[in-house]
């Protein structure tokens, strides 16, 4: 089998609760030896799916093939997966050497090749030397590194993470999203990850499929998804976006323009091939809008001469800003009334001490930086 | 598994596993046919409780007539109803006591208000008879001064439930809203009033409901604190269960059942069929 | 948020506390200190009993005849527990796992028998019961059935039923207590079964374990707490029992607390009486101090 065929195969899979459609007729295939990661808000689905995978829960319609084969019919202690749970569910009243050695022992391995087995899971999570002891002397990072090896020792052919750091600090949470691609590199199994958290996604993922009331919402890699959004959905949940309604008005091969009322005219260097006149929506990341004083904007922008000479500008006047140490986010009140969130790196100490509140100031953008929604 | 599933069963959902109903079922069965076939058979125009005769209710009307038979009805219910007042207020007190104060020996209090729930009915019973009649208690009082006896154990026994229940309701109690409500500028009495009791009020009428049923149930205390001519419905209907067993029997009972049933719907209208499956 | 020192709040506490206390101490503690002083005392007249200190209410109690009754009356409380146990697990899992708007009517359908008066149950199986009654013709009826069926395969059929005795035996007791004693059980095991998160269950199956294989090495010992409360819940009263064995119980099948009856009501014969209740107390002592110390056993392995 190839690197690059599917490990999992979702074909038109559909779970209702009672009336409640919880996932909808999703198709997706996820390639060996991938990070996956179903993102999405709560309620999206996302759980369902992995639940579904696991044997949990089972299809209302649609079909799941693991490795090649139909998982109908097959319950989760049969299935070549393992599961990570959001609670951990560490055995409280065994030792961690007999949490990590549960699985094998049911599948029959001898004492000999599972203790060998246990104390190298245990040390692929860096908790060698913790053999016996009890889940209550641990700490919840610790915790969540058992129940990694208890999956990892058996050697699954996908491991699935259900929210596997929403109950770490935020500390931790960084390192371990570290630790977490880390290990997968190392083991080479198939991770299949769900979390609301889009900074983990984009962290650890190799493709994200976010999901949206029981739908994929988009498949793509994490720079994709932040840089490509395929709908407002997307651009909203990855990040943090400015929409604005608009008319388009130029489509060519090499460039589209698009009237905004609320920002003005847009300019990009692409086209976008929507049908002339079509409502749009642009959306603009805050941190890829440059912030000057009124004036200075045009010499800059001149230099660089990516767009005709009344568009991709905007003025207005600081409503709010708030410092948050690595950049400062300015809120603005353009002059048609619209509300637009700016970004900007704090370079220097005092950087933030540029602008200030009632600040007039104007704005560009580089036409490569709008993307053009048509949904 | 066709008989129920229209969906395959998913691993965690046990009850709809077919085996799983049949023995639940077969449970409920179990715990109902017999009361059941004794309401039908309160309706059944024979002496005897065996087979069909027709439908009558002529027992229900020899029940009504039979003058000691409602007096103990009513003396029950007189001393049920007295002994949940006074077993709630007790109990309130006592379950306040226990959560909110630190004092000497509060393990030792713990345990002996326990005591009167894992005692054996019959040893309470034993020590309520040897009470009474070591204290020489009156037993020629008036109705309903002559239930006294019988009252005063059914509250021994019955409020320390009620602590039971309203402390653990306590439990749940952020004591923040008490600070806020003084921060507000709330007396020790109004705070009580508007914030501590309006938390509490569930557990109370569970207690109070539990208190009811538990008076309203028991045989063994009262069969030895009862005076000769002082009888609960309990101990008139054993006495009738242990002479004959007559449809009188099972029209009597019946309309006890009726009223659990109706203590059971107020219980449902107060706190909702979820409130009740928490507190028990 | 810590508990109040009773020394800096004096006045509440005493208005909170004095009239339980109170209660507590003159309607339970001193009439069974009174019982705990007959226990060694002597009858002196035909009302009146002398408390000599004496030990032969004691001595007597350890006699066979006595050591036999509780004996059996601990077995009988044993099996019963046990046959709870037994029904009451799978429908405390049943109750569990039931769907979210089930879950409250079940566990209303065990409790409300359990709020039903207990003579009127134990009346009720006591009519189904008899030579005439329902239990019995239905033997008969599977007994007919059986016999039909062996004519059908070309057997001698079987003899005509003759009603079993299901009343006034050994049988009957059990099977009272089962019934009346069943909601004792199956409520603790519910809630301790409702506690255990429910991921463990699915961690046990993910790793490859079998329902059978989760059940006794997952969810046996993490419900255990639940598993010996309800057990205990069972047996103290069980054991204690007297309405079930007095009146579907025969001659032969008499318990503890009947006996304890007989001496107040027929014998006259207090002070002994007192022993056997005391004795009988202790019992349930030792039974809820071997839970407790169960109990903190486990704490301490912490």
């Amino acid at each position: 089998m190839s690197e690059a065929d599917p490990i999992i195969q979702i074909r038109g899979v559909t779970k209702r609760f009672g009336k409640h459609t919880a996932v909808d007729n999703v198709s997706l295939d996820i390639k060996s030896g991938e990070f996956f990661v179903l993102l999405g808000p709560s309620g999206c689905g996302k759980t369902t799916l992995l639940r579904m995978i696991a044997g949990f829960e089972l299809p209302t319609e649609g079909q799941i093939l693991i490795d090649g084969q139909d998982m109908a019919g097959i319950p989760p202690n049969k299935r070549p997966v393992n599961m990570v749970f959001q609670s951990y569910a560490v055995f409280p009243h065994m030792s961690v050497a007999e949490n990590v050695g549960y699985g094998l022992k049911i599948a029959g391995v001898g004492r000999a090749e599972r203790d060998e087995r246990v104390r190298e899971a245990l040390q692929l999570v860096s908790l060698g030397g913790f053999e016996d002891r009890k889940p209550d002397q641990m700490s919840g990072g610790q915790r969540q590194r058992v129940a990694l090896a208890r999956s990892l020792v058996m050697r699954p052919k996908v491991l699935l993470l259900d929210e596997p750091l929403s109950a770490l600090d935020a500390k931790l949470r960084a390192q371990m999203q570290f630790e977490l691609s880390d290990l997968q590199d190392k083991v080479g199994i198939t991770f299949v990850t769900v979390t609301h958290d889009q900074d983990e996604a984009l962290s650890m993922a190799s493709r994200i499929a976010v999901m949206n009331k029981g739908d994929i919402a988009q498949l793509a890699s994490p720079s994709d998804l932040y840089e490509y959004p395929a709908n407002r959905f997307v651009a909203d949940f990855v990040g943090s976006v400015n929409v604005f309604e608009g008319k388009l008005t130029l489509d060519e091969p090499d460039r589209a323009a698009v009237e905004c009322p609320g920002l003005g005219k847009v300019y990009l260097n692409h086209g976008v091939t929507g049908p002339h006149g079509a409502d749009v929506w642009i959306a603009l990341r805050p941190e890829k809008i440059y912030l000057h004083v009124p004036g200075e904007g045009k010499a800059i922008r001149a230099a660089g001469q990516d767009a005709p000479e009344d568009h991709n500008l905007a003025r207005g006047v600081i409503k709010g800003m708030s410092y948050l140490g690595d950049i400062t986010l300015y809120e603005i009140k353009l002059d048609n009334g619209a509300m637009i969130r700016v970004s900007r790196p704090n370079l220097s100490r005092h950087d933030q001490e540029h602008f200030t509140w009632d600040d007039r100031v104007s704005m560009h953008w580089r036409a490569d930086s709008p993307v053009v929604l048509l949904g | 598994m066709a008989l129920f599933a229209r969906r395959p069963v998913a691993p965690l959902e046990y009850t709809r596993k077919t085996w799983m109903r049949l023995w639940v079922g077969a449970t409920l069965v179990f715990l109902y046919a017999p009361l059941l076939v004794l309401m039908v058979f309160s309706f059944n125009d024979s002496k005897r409780n065996v087979a069909w005769k027709g439908f009558t209710l002529k027992y229900y009307e020899k029940a009504l007539n039979n003058d000691t038979l409602v007096e103990a009805l009513v003396n029950s219910l007189t001393i049920a109803a007295l002994a949940t007042v006074v077993s709630v207020i007790l109990g309130a007190l006592a379950g306040v006591m226990l959560w909110r104060f630190r004092f000497p020996l509060k393990g030792a209090v713990e345990g002996v208000m326990s005591l009167p729930i894992i005692v054996p009915e019959i040893c309470m019973g034993v020590a309520m008879l040897i009470f009474f009649a070591k204290v020489d208690w009156p037993t020629d009082l008036p109705w309903p001064l002559n239930l006294s006896a019988i009252t005063i154990a059914h509250i021994t026994f019955c409020f320390p439930f009620v602590a039971m229940v309203v402390r653990s309701r306590m439990a749940s109690f952020n004591r923040e809203q008490e600070e806020a409500a003084k921060d507000l500028g709330a007396s020790e009495w109004a705070t009580f009033r508007d914030i501590l009791l309006p938390h509490m009020k569930p557990g109370l009428v569970a207690g109070a409901l539990l208190a009811f049923t538990l008076s309203l149930d028991d045989f063994v205390i009262t069969f030895f604190t009862s005076g000769p001519d002082t009888i609960t419905f309990p101990v008139k209907v054993y006495s009738m269960v242990r002479f004959s067993v007559t449809p009188e029997v099972n029209a009597a009972s019946t309309i006890l059942i009726l009223l659990t049933i109706a203590l059971t719907a107020v219980a449902l209208k107060l706190q909702g069929v979820k409130g009740i499956a928490e507190t028990h | 948020m810590s508990l109040q020192d009773w020394k800096q709040h004096r006045r509440p506490f005493a208005a909170i506390a004095s009239a339980p206390l109170f209660w507590l101490v003159l309607f339970f503690l001193v009439p069974m200190g009174i019982v705990w002083l007959y226990s060694f005392g002597q009858n002196s007249g035909p009302a009146d009993i002398a408390i000599t200190g004496t030990l032969d209410n004691y001595k007597r109690a350890t006699e066979w005849l006595y050591l036999s009754i509780f004996g059996k009356s601990l077995a009988v409380a044993a099996l019963v527990t046990l046959i709870c146990l037994i029904i009451g697990f799978p429908v405390a899992m049943a109750i569990t796992f039931a769907a979210e708007k089930w879950r409250p009517w079940l566990l209303l359908a065990i409790m409300l028998p359990f709020w039903t008066n207990l003579l009127i149950r134990t009346y009720a199986l006591m009519m189904l019961m008899g030579s005439n009654g329902y239990a019995n013709r239905g033997l008969g009826a599977l007994w007919d059935g059986a016999s039909w069926l062996k004519t059908l395969v070309g057997l001698q059929p079987l003899e005509a039923w003759a009603p079993v005795p299901l009343l006034y035996n050994n049988f009957a007791v059990v099977l009272g207590l089962v019934y009346v004693h069943l909601p004792f059980m199956v409520l603790p095991l519910y809630s301790a079964l409702d506690r255990l998160d429910k991921s463990l269950i699915e961690a046990s199956l993910d790793l490859g374990a079998g329902h059978f294989r989760t059940l006794t090495k997952i969810v046996v010992p993490l419900a255990g707490p639940g598993i010996a409360a309800g057990v205990m819940i069972t047996l103290i009263p069980a054991l204690g029992a007297y309405l079930t064995p007095d009146l579907m119980g025969g001659t032969d099948s008499q318990m503890i607390a009947n006996v304890i009856e007989r001496q107040f009501k027929r014998a006259n014969d207090w002070p002994f009486g007192a022993a056997l209740s005391f004795l009988l107390i202790y019992a349930m002592f030792i039974l809820v101090a071997i839970q407790s110390l169960r109990g903190d056993r486990k704490k301490e392995a912490r």
